[in-house]
C-alpha cells in the first residue's frame, strides 16, 4: 500500500529541477487564458486572424500586458514562467510553420543546428542537470528564492 | 470470454506519423526507428487482436483547459484524427468496441476507479501514431479500439502504483467480458524526452533501459518510482512512462518479452518498444 503523500514536499520538489517548469496546478491557474489562447488557433479561421494583426487578436484576451508582450515576441521560456505549457504553446508553434524541435530549442541556449546535433549524438545528459539544490552544494552555495 | 493476450509499450511521437504520412518511414533518419518495429507488424498480422485497448494522453487536442479528466475511457463508436494545426493526419477513422469500453467502464467504476466516459472526441497522435507503428498504412484499422486517456500534462498526474492498480482493474474486466474477443492493451508514450525550457533536450539511456528491465520482470517495482525520478531522471514529458505502467499491470506478475527496441533520437524523444505476453 501507498502511504499519503505530503502535498507541500511534494510541490517543493517539483520546483528542484534545472531549467524546468513543471505544469503545476499553481501555473495552470496561471497561464489559464495563455493557453486557452493557444487552444483557439486549432482552428483554421482564427489562425487567419490571428496572422492579420497579432495584437489585436491577443487583445480579444485576459490576458496580462507581459504575457502579450511574451507572446508576441515568441518568448516561451517568460511563458513557460507565466503558465503557458508546452502542448498548448505548440498551437502557435505550428501557426508559425516550426517543427517541434525547432521551437523548443529557442527556450536552450543553443541555436537549431546545435540542439539537433545534440539529440543526434545522444541527447542532453542528466548529469548536472537533476537537482537544483544538489547543484548549489556543489558549487558550495546556498538556494535562494528565484533561483533557476 | 474475452482474453487479454499480450501488452505493446510504444513511444508516440508526432514526427513518427509525419515520416509514415510522407512515406520516410525507411530513410537514414527514421530507418532505424521503424526497423525495430518490424517484427511487431508481421507478429500483429498473425495475432490478428480484435480489440486494442489504447492507454496514451490526449496534447491539447481533444480536451483544453476546461476539463481535465485523470483517467477517461472511449466509449463511442468512432473517432476521427484530431487536427492538431497541421490539419487531420490521413489515417482511416478508429472504430470504437462500445460494448466492450462501457463494459470496462462500468467494472472499473465498480472497481473504485471513478472513470470520467467520453463519449465523443477526436483523437491526436497519441493514438495514432501507435496504430501507425504497429499496423503500417491499411485502408482500415485492422482492429477496434478502447483509448484510455490519461492525464499526464497537469500536475499532480496519477502515481505509478495508481496506473499499475488500474491496469490491473482493467484486466478483471476484460476477463468478465462475455463475448470470446482477442484484446491487446498498449501503454504509450515516453520514454526520456523534456521538451521546455532551457534543459529541454534530456534523453536517458541508461535509465530508460533500467525501466524496460524491470517491466520484464516478475517484480512490481516499477509502480512505486515516484514522479519527481522520473522528471529528474527522464526530463519533464518522461513522465507518459506511468502510461505503460497500466499496460504491464494489466499483465499479471509474470511476463515473456517476445520483442524490444530502443533507440536514440527521434526529433526531442528516446523511443521505446516492448512486446509483453503475460505467462499462464
Amino acid at each position: 500500500m501507498s502511504s499519503p503523500t505530503d502535498i507541500h514536499a511534494y510541490l517543493a520538489e517539483l520546483e528542484d529541477i534545472p531549467g524546468t517548469r513543471v505544469y503545476t496546478a499553481a501555473r495552470a491557474r496561471k497561464g489559464y487564458h495563455i493557453n486557452q489562447f493557444a487552444m483557439s488557433l486549432m482552428k483554421g479561421d482564427n489562425r487567419e486572424r490571428f496572422k492579420a494583426d497579432e495584437r489585436a487578436y491577443l487583445d480579444e484576451w485576459p490576458i496580462s500586458e507581459e504575457a502579450k508582450a511574451a507572446l508576441l515576441k515568441r518568448d516561451y521560456n517568460t511563458l513557460l514562467d507565466l503558465g503557458g505549457n508546452v502542448y498548448f504553446l505548440s498551437k502557435l508553434f505550428s501557426t508559425d510553420g516550426l517543427s517541434f524541435a525547432e521551437a523548443v530549442s529557442t527556450m536552450t541556449d543553443m541555436t537549431f543546428p546545435e540542439y539537433r546535433d545534440m539529440m543526434l549524438k545522444g541527447g542532453r545528459s542528466p548529469i548536472g542537470n537533476r537537482s537544483i539544490k544538489a547543484n548549489l552544494a556543489a558549487a558550495g552555495l546556498e538556494a535562494t528564492k528565484g533561483t533557476y | 470470454m474475452a482474453r487479454l493476450t499480450a501488452g505493446v509499450g510504444s513511444s508516440h511521437v508526432p514526427l513518427l506519423g509525419v515520416a509514415v504520412d510522407q512515406g520516410k518511414t525507411r530513410d537514414d533518419y527514421f530507418g532505424p526507428i521503424f526497423a525495430g518495429y518490424d517484427w511487431t507488424r508481421e507478429w500483429e498480422k498473425a495475432e490478428k487482436p480484435d480489440v486494442v485497448i489504447l492507454v496514451y494522453n490526449d496534447h491539447a487536442s481533444a480536451f483544453d483547459m476546461k476539463i481535465v479528466p485523470t483517467f477517461a475511457i472511449g466509449c463511442g463508436e468512432h473517432y476521427k484524427a484530431a487536427d492538431e494545426g497541421w490539419g487531420p493526419r490521413k489515417v482511416p477513422d478508429v472504430e470504437g468496441h462500445a460494448d466492450l469500453a462501457w463494459h470496462i467502464a462500468q467494472s472499473l467504476i465498480l472497481d473504485d476507479f471513478d472513470m470520467t466516459i467520453i463519449n465523443e472526441m477526436d483523437v491526436d497522435h497519441g493514438l495514432t501514431v501507435p496504430l501507425s507503428m504497429m499496423f503500417g498504412t491499411p485502408d482500415k484499422w485492422p482492429c477496434k479500439v478502447v483509448p484510455l486517456a490519461v492525464n499526464v500534462v497537469t500536475y499532480p498526474v496519477p502515481s505509478g502504483n495508481r496506473c499499475w492498480a488500474l491496469g490491473e482493474a482493467v484486466a478483471r474486466a476484460v476477463a468478465s467480458f462475455p463475448e470470446d474477443l482477442n484484446v491487446q492493451i498498449w501503454g504509450t508514450g515516453g520514454m526520456s524526452h523534456q521538451l521546455q525550457g532551457p534543459r529541454a533536450g534530456l534523453l536517458n539511456r541508461e535509465w530508460d533501459n533500467k525501466f524496460l528491465d524491470m517491466l520484464e520482470s516478475d517484480t512490481d517495482a516499477a509502480r512505486w518510482i515516484p514522479h519527481i525520478e522520473y522528471l529528474r531522471e527522464t526530463g519533464s514529458e518522461g513522465i507518459e512512462m506511468v502510461m505503460w505502467l497500466i499496460m504491464r499491470g494489466a499483465l499479471g506478475k509474470s511476463v515473456k518479452t517476445l520483442h524490444r527496441h530502443y533507440h536514440i533520437p527521434c526529433s526531442n524523444t528516446a523511443i521505446g518498444h516492448i512486446v509483453l505476453e503475460p505467462n499462464p
